[in-house]
């Protein structure tokens, strides 16, 4: 209803003349509005042409051009070669044998290129002698492309030209030499026969001159004992597949111990042949990875490791020595030793005790056994490296007595425990240069950087071991302008000869013998009969000058005797360890290796304090978990002889000795990394006199810190069917189907109320295909000589593409691995317990009762069972996944794989979900080209790296394992195209192709001859969860510990 | 003194000039040989390496006997050592065959021993040919190209014509209607007035059964439209790109006859097909450094394109000095445009298609033989190679690799030839991974 109601504005309106009525009609707004204000300049808005509208027109115009031209496709460019090198051919990969020698790791290896870029690294089957590729130097092939390269010669943090470099570098040597000073090379562990000869030429050239071979991470004690016994500075080599009895008193030899690479002999022996496989006792205080895997684990501090060592001696070897071990540990020591003697020759004892007795005790111990696995006349040379010298060149430089130095494959200021001293000293040197891949710690405080380049750009021999060559050859030319260091040497001792040619020199007159270079080159690797000379470094180091340690003893005896004796150490005692992924640091911008979750604790982009549960309860330390599901943790400082490393977290390590607490190294880098990458706390300046073992107080600090860890479920909860296991007993005596002791029973469904096995066809839900036709991929994992090593994860991100998704992302339990290794700790003393302890469960409370039963079975044991378990997609025959998918973007193939069409996945996650083995990966982003995610796939460098025959996956879609089906379409196509049959062996996965362990073999079931076709037939094959009939294509081998005690 | 009359000498000058003229003349003849024998021998023989007007692999070699002759002194007997066994004439020490050795980067000629002397004497006769004046541009063609514009005009002046004539014969309609209905009110006649009804589209929209069933239609009409429309997006059949280079597949693998995997190599062994590198032009195009002329005026009335400014734009590329025949070792890689695109996440091989199936280049490229410009002939979409897959039987013959699995799939199939679908060529993971 309209209203005639009038409504006044203001009084004003009364009055019809009113004038200010009539301004206010024509004019809203009394005042002028203050337009200018807001528009800016006046003249220039008046000068322009630009109208409102025309502004308009502008925007709408440019919008709708804008639109139409996101329509049209990309105009795509093809630049071929001008001339196409002979050995390219675009689309097909090349291989080249070379050798990686950082210092650290030491290892003969596959570059695999594709258009002449290195993209993945691979073992070198060639090379028998030494180690497979560890996961580090699977992942070596990123450090090539690490944005962060110094792209050329640097002084004081500006570029310069490498000719300024020269007439500079080699004035000052010069007017060095002419002034008397010393100059001092610092490098790393070359083990480079033509490295050596180039020093000491170098040596000649300029006269006062010391080499001093520094290790960031020491075997100094071992080489010092076997130097002492056998005049060779070298390691003893040992053969763990000839050893059925192996007692290892805190080495962790499937780890880093003596550089490495033991882990593929291991393995040989721990495979049941014949009712026989070997039996690993180990004495230890963190849980390391051969504790994980050893039959028999005794925990005990590294001071009482020492007593050990010392008893063990004298039982084995005689001698008498006195010690106050706890009696559990004093029995553990008899029974090892008995077994020790027993095995005779075919017993080892290791040790990773760094001190000059306990190496000397374990010569002594092998070599009265006459251990078959203990080999003293082929030393390896990998580690060289001298505490003393060291020492004793910190010291000098301090007191200025030194006048240049020049490094080479060393981060002292990172790495050195008296770090601040080396910088005093350096500030007092004239002249310091330092050839590094990175602006580094040291690299940083030095006058030169000498760009150096990866060893995928460089020339180089390695000697492995005594007579054992291995050639290191670029597989790229140099990235960026870099000189290695042993070709700047050339140039400072006046050689016109490039580096190449020099080794090819070297080794025509004093290695081949008359063999063939080219072949060695092509090969990789060289085994030669006639010994080089090895470096003399002796001269550095007048022993009694520094050593403030007790002289080595004499003998064997004493030597176990001032063992024995050896201090007892005050409260807490830390063990120094190097991590799988990590090794020293010195790539800890390696973002693989950063994401890589440790194999014990599963936890990746940290570095932590281990601790056992009792001492942390003493402490008052926790972890916790969030709502998320991700792990927190404590902060603790940790004190040394009073150098103080503040706000450790710390992680409660089931295993862990009670009075020892572990840390490792390799963490806490501060420069020539990115952001993201400086995590974890470094350890080296705890590492004081180059000591694992140190003892140390520890206060609790404030906060809480967040880890990012990708198991939190530790224990198996007494589900046996998951990680099937038996003793070496059980297994030789009993049937797998045994009645009461059955150790591989298939798991039985009833129908019409009798038993059936889940396998027979009348209890499944789907029909079965026939897959006789043709190829049916099978890989099976062998659950005894899988030692957790973590190669094949890294070989899959690097095979595969896998993004790296960063701490945040993982702590959200968003982590991309298609393979990962489970690891389980045993609830009570072993898994078998546990099982036992979940059938007797009855009722829900009560002493039997399933509801704090179970709570107990969820926490690990004090000194657990350990067992690992690569799980990647089981490539079910009747996949759940596959049912779900509302769209058909994942299938199955005939040839056993599930297929995973990324273009077609919408992304809905049904099938994670629907996944019993949880091995689907989600892509919560997008990885790639993305700034939030800033690591290797986001710049262009860092994408050098990936497989041009595998999609880099976008946001939205599902991913997991292919089972490397473009390995096997490629291996079909090679075949098809020569006409021929594949014959086994051929197949392969890019993780069970860097298991050098020999864990995961890889084949055609179909093909009735094959490994894998065997191993299905085995007695210990089982499919895991089989009791879900999904059928995997993947299968375990069923875990044997050898329980029997002699 | 005696007066000898050489009486007859006048009547026997003309004679003695005759036979010394016939003696000249057939010994001319003898010498300089047959130019158009000539000119056979040294397409055969010479003109791999020689050009007659300039440097090639060797020099360039119009008047070749007269220049010698000029400038070193050497004469005919010297050429035919030199042509039958260059290498012996070096060695001998001969000071002009070891310059000329020399200037041609040591690079000997090759011998020809088995030219006789008069198939020598023929090809130098070709090479004294003098040069060709260049021939005025060919009359027929100008004309043709004025014919084909004179039909051009023709064709509009017809439509324009007719054009007129409806017009006028519409304009005479409407006043011819005019007449009328001015005839008509004069005389006073009543035009009644139709009785108008609903019209038409008044009555279709009361028709509600009919506006529904013509919305519907509507409807999905434009939904396929739609469809179509988007399913097209991405699909680049067709195109054809103008390249930094025309490459003419038509002269080389059409009228040439040269096989694709000579210049796409890595086809037979990669994923890629591979765009040729530059090397491998110049395995041809250093000798081709421009085309015959009639082919370089088609190029220009057909195509507009001047072949040999193409083949010099190569040369650019590849940084090819043609004065001096050698690499200057500046280059200019070529960007060409990519024609065939698969996107990231579909996997394809050509050495499976090629080498294994042995599929023809042809069958998803095209007549490309017959493309001056090259385009994209297939659609390139995942239907159409699931077509193709559906269709085609393996080739498993002499291999060893499906004698097995052959047997095995065609008695569970119960066929003698399988299809690369029923081999597994459909399932997802075979080309997306």
């Amino acid at each position: 209803m309209s209203s005639n109601k009038k409504y006044w504005k203001s009084v004003e309106e009364l009055n019809e003349n009113s004038s200010i009525v009539e301004t206010l009609q024509q004019n809203e707004f009394v005042n002028e509005i203050p337009t200018d204000e807001f528009l800016g300049n006046k003249e220039s808005l008046e000068a322009s042409s630009t109208t409102r509208r025309d502004f308009l027109k502008y925007v709408g115009f440019s919008t709708a051009a804008a639109s139409l031209a996101a329509c049209e496709g990309p105009v795509i460019k093809s630049i071929p070669y001008v001339v196409q090198p002979e050995s390219i051919i675009p689309g097909v990969a090349n291989y080249y044998a070379t050798t990686i020698a950082n210092g650290f790791d030491f290892a003969s290896v596959l570059v695999k290129t594709r258009e002449g870029r290195p993209i993945k690294i691979e073992n070198n089957n060639l090379a028998k002698t030494h180690n497979g590729a560890n996961a580090r130097v699977n992942a070596s092939v990123l450090g090539l492309y690490d944005s962060l390269r110094v792209k050329s010669a640097m002084k004081d943090g500006k570029d310069i030209l490498w000719s300024t470099f020269d007439t500079e570098t080699n004035q000052k040597l010069t007017d060095l030499k002419n002034a008397g000073k010393e100059i001092v090379l610092l490098t790393q562990t070359y083990a480079s026969p033509s490295t050596s000869k180039l020093i000491s030429e170098f040596k000649e050239a300029y006269g006062n001159v010391r080499h001093v071979v520094y290790d960031a991470v020491s075997e100094s004690a071992t080489l010092d004992a076997y130097e002492a016994k056998y005049n060779v500075r070298g390691m003893a080599s040992y053969d763990f597949s000839k050893a059925m009895t192996i007692v290892s008193v805190g080495a962790d030899f499937l780890g880093d111990w003596q550089g490495g690479g033991f882990d593929a002999g291991y393995a040989q022996g721990r495979v049941p042949k014949d009712g026989k496989m070997s039996r690993h006792i180990q004495f230890e205080s963190n849980m390391s990875l051969s504790g994980a895997n050893a039959d028999k684990r005794v925990p005990l501090t590294p001071s009482q490791q020492k007593q050990v060592l010392a008893k063990l001696y004298s039982l084995v070897v005689g001698g008498s020595v006195s010690t106050d071990l706890p009696q559990h540990i004093d029995q553990a020591v008899q029974k090892a030793a008995s077994e020790l003697k027993r095995a005779g020759s075919n017993g080892v004892l290791v040790t990773g005790i760094q001190d000059v007795n306990a190496q000397t005790v374990a010569l002594a111990i092998n070599e009265s056994l006459g251990s078959k696995a203990f080999d003293p006349s082929t030393p390896i040379l990998t580690r060289q490296g001298n505490n003393n010298a060291v020492a004793k060149l910190v010291a000098d430089m301090k007191a200025g007595r030194v006048g240049g130095i020049i490094m080479s494959g060393v981060n002292p200021l990172y790495t050195l425990p008296n770090a601040a001293d080396f910088t005093e000293g350096l500030e007092k040197t004239e002249l310091s240069i330092s050839f590094s891949m990175k602006a580094d710690e040291t690299s940083s405080a030095t006058q030169y950087i000498a760009a150096a380049p990866h060893y995928l750009e460089s020339w180089g021999d390695v000697e492995l071991k005594k007579g054992h060559y291995s050639l290191m050859q670029p597989a790229i030319r140099t990235l960026f302008d870099t000189r290695q260091f042993q070709e700047a040497l050339l140039k400072w001792t006046g050689n016109d000869m490039s580096y190449r040619e020099y080794i090819k020199e070297t080794w025509g007159t004093g290695i081949l013998s008359g063999s063939s270079f080219n072949k060695a080159l092509q090969d990789g690797v060289y085994v030669g009969s006639i010994a080089t000379e090895i470096e003399d470094t002796a001269d550095a180091v007048d022993a009694s000058e520094v050593s403030d340690e007790p002289a080595p003893a004499t003998s064997a005896g004493s030597a176990a005797r001032a063992l024995a004796s050896s201090a007892k150490s005050e409260g807490m005692e830390l063990s120094l360890y190097t991590k799988v992924g990590m090794g020293d640091g010195q790539q800890a911008n390696n973002p693989w290796l950063q994401e890589f979750p440790d194999p014990i604790t599963r936890t990746s982009w940290d570095n932590y304090l281990t601790i056992s549960a009792a001492d942390a309860k003493d402490l008052g330390l926790v972890n916790e978990y969030e709502a998320t599901g991700a792990l927190n943790g404590s902060y603790v400082d940790i004190t040394v002889n009073g150098v103080t490393v503040k706000n450790v977290p710390v992680i409660i390590q089931p295993g862990q000795a009670k009075g020892s607490v572990g840390l490792s190294f390799g963490y806490g880098r501060t420069s020539g990394l990115k952001e993201e990458m400086m995590t974890g706390i470094s350890a080296y300046p705890l590492y004081q006199n180059f000591n694992t073992a140190q003892s140390v107080s520890i206060t609790k600090a404030a906060g809480m810190h967040e880890f990012a860890c990708v198991q939190l479920q530790n224990t198996l909860m007494g589900r046996g069917d998951i990680i099937k296991e038996t003793t070496l007993e059980i297994f030789n005596t009993y049937d797998r189907e045994d009645h009461k002791y059955g150790w591989n029973k298939v798991p039985k469904v009833s129908l019409n109320h009798e038993e059936t096995p889940v396998t027979s066809p009348e209890v499944d839900l789907w029909d079965e295909f026939d897959r006789s036709i043709g190829h049916h991929f099978n890989l099976s994992i062998d659950l005894n000589s899988c030692t957790g090593c973590g190669a094949c994860v890294i070989a899959c991100h690097a095979e595969n593409n896998v993004p790296v998704v960063g701490k945040e992302e993982i702590r959200r339990s968003r982590d991309m691995h298609w393979l990962r290794i489970d690891r389980y700790y045993s609830s009570e003393d072993t898994f078998a317990e546990d099982d036992t302890k979940k059938e007797e469960f009855s009722g829900l409370t009560g002493d039997k009762g399933s509801l704090g039963g179970f709570a107990e079975l969820e926490i690990a044991a004090d000194n657990p069972q350990v067992a690992f378990q690569p799980v990647m997609c089981q490539h079910c025959n009747h996949a759940p996944c596959e049912t779900v998918c509302p769209v058909a973007a994942t299938s199955h193939g005939r040839q056993g794989q599930n297929h995973m069409a990324y273009n077609r996945c919408v992304g809905t996650r049904y099938c994670a979900n629907n996944c019993p083995y949880k091995v689907r990966r989600f892509n919560w982003f997008l990885y790639a080209q993305n700034d939030e995610f800033d690591y290797y796939m986001n710049d262009d460098l860092g994408r050098m790296v990936l497989n041009p025959d595998v999609t880099v996956r976008s946001r939205g879609v599902m991913e997991k394992c292919s089972m490397c089906i473009q390995m096997t379409q490629k291996t079909i196509l090679d075949a098809k195209r020569d006409g021929r049959v594949i014959k086994d062996g051929e197949f392969k996965t890019a993780c069970s192709a860097a298991c050098s362990s020999g864990a995961i073999k890889f084949g055609d079931i179909n093909d009735k001859e094959s490994e894998v076709a065997k191993l299905k037939e085995n007695d210990r094959m089982y499919h895991l969860l089989e009791s879900v009939g999904t059928k995997p294509n993947v299968q375990y081998q069923t875990k044997v510990r050898n329980t029997t005690e002699a | 003194m005696i007066q000898v009359i050489y009486r007859q000498l006048a009547s026997k000058i003309p004679y003695l000039g005759l036979v010394i003229l016939l003696t000249f003349t057939t010994s001319l003849t003898a010498q300089e040989g047959d130019p158009a024998k000539g000119k056979t021998l040294y397409n055969t023989n010479c003109a791999a390496c020689h050009q007659l007007d300039r440097k090639m692999t060797g020099p360039a070699l119009r008047n070749v006997e007269a220049r010698l002759a000029e400038e070193q002194g050497l004469d005919r007997e010297w050429l035919n050592k030199w042509i039958r066994n260059s290498a012996g004439l070096i060695k001998s020490g001969d000071a002009y065959a070891n310059q000329i050795y020399n200037e041609y980067n040591q690079v000997a000629m090759t011998a020809f021993p088995q030219l006789s002397d008069q198939d020598i004497s023929d090809i130098l006769a070709y090479t004294a040919e003098p040069k060709a004046e260049p021939a005025p541009t060919p009359g027929p063609d100008t004309g043709g190209t004025g014919g084909q514009v004179e039909g051009g005009i023709s064709n509009k002046l017809i439509l324009g014509a007719l054009a007129i004539l409806f017009a006028l014969l519409a304009i005479a309609l409407v006043l011819v209607r005019q007449t009328l209905n001015r005839f008509a009110e004069e005389k006073g006649v009543e035009i009644a007035a139709q009785d108008k009804g609903l019209p038409i589209w008044k009555a279709f929209v009361k028709n509600q059964f009919l506006v529904l069933v013509s919305v519907i239609f509507l409807m999905l009409a434009s939904a396929y439209f739609v469809y179509g429309y988007l399913s097209q997006i991405g699909v680049d059949q067709g195109y054809e790109p103008v390249q930094p280079i025309h490459y003419s597949h038509r002269i080389h693998a059409g009228e040439n006859g040269i096989d694709c995997k000579y210049c796409h190599s890595s086809a037979r062994v990669s994923k890629h097909s591979g765009i040729p590198s530059l090397n491998i032009c110049m395995n041809c195009h250093k000798s081709i450094y421009q085309v015959a002329e009639e082919t370089q005026q088609m190029g220009i009335d057909e195509y507009g394109v001047d072949y040999n400014a193409e083949i010099q734009k190569l040369y650019k590329a590849v940084g090819w000095d043609e004065d001096e025949q050698q690499y200057t070792g500046e280059t200019q890689p070529v960007k060409w445009v990519r024609i065939h695109n698969l996107p990231d996440f579909a996997y394809f091989n050509h050495s499976q298609h090629v080498s294994v199936a042995g599929v023809q280049c042809q069958t998803c490229h095209g007549p490309v033989e017959e493309m001056e410009v090259m385009y994209q002939h297939a659609p390139l979409t995942m239907g159409w190679c699931i077509n193709c897959h559906r269709e085609t039987n393996v080739k498993v013959e002499d291999n060893a690799y499906y004698t097995k699995i052959h047997e095995q799939l065609s008695k569970k199939y119960g066929v003698d030839k399988l299809t690369a679908a029923q081999m597994g060529g459909l399932e997802c993971g075979k080309c997306h991974y």
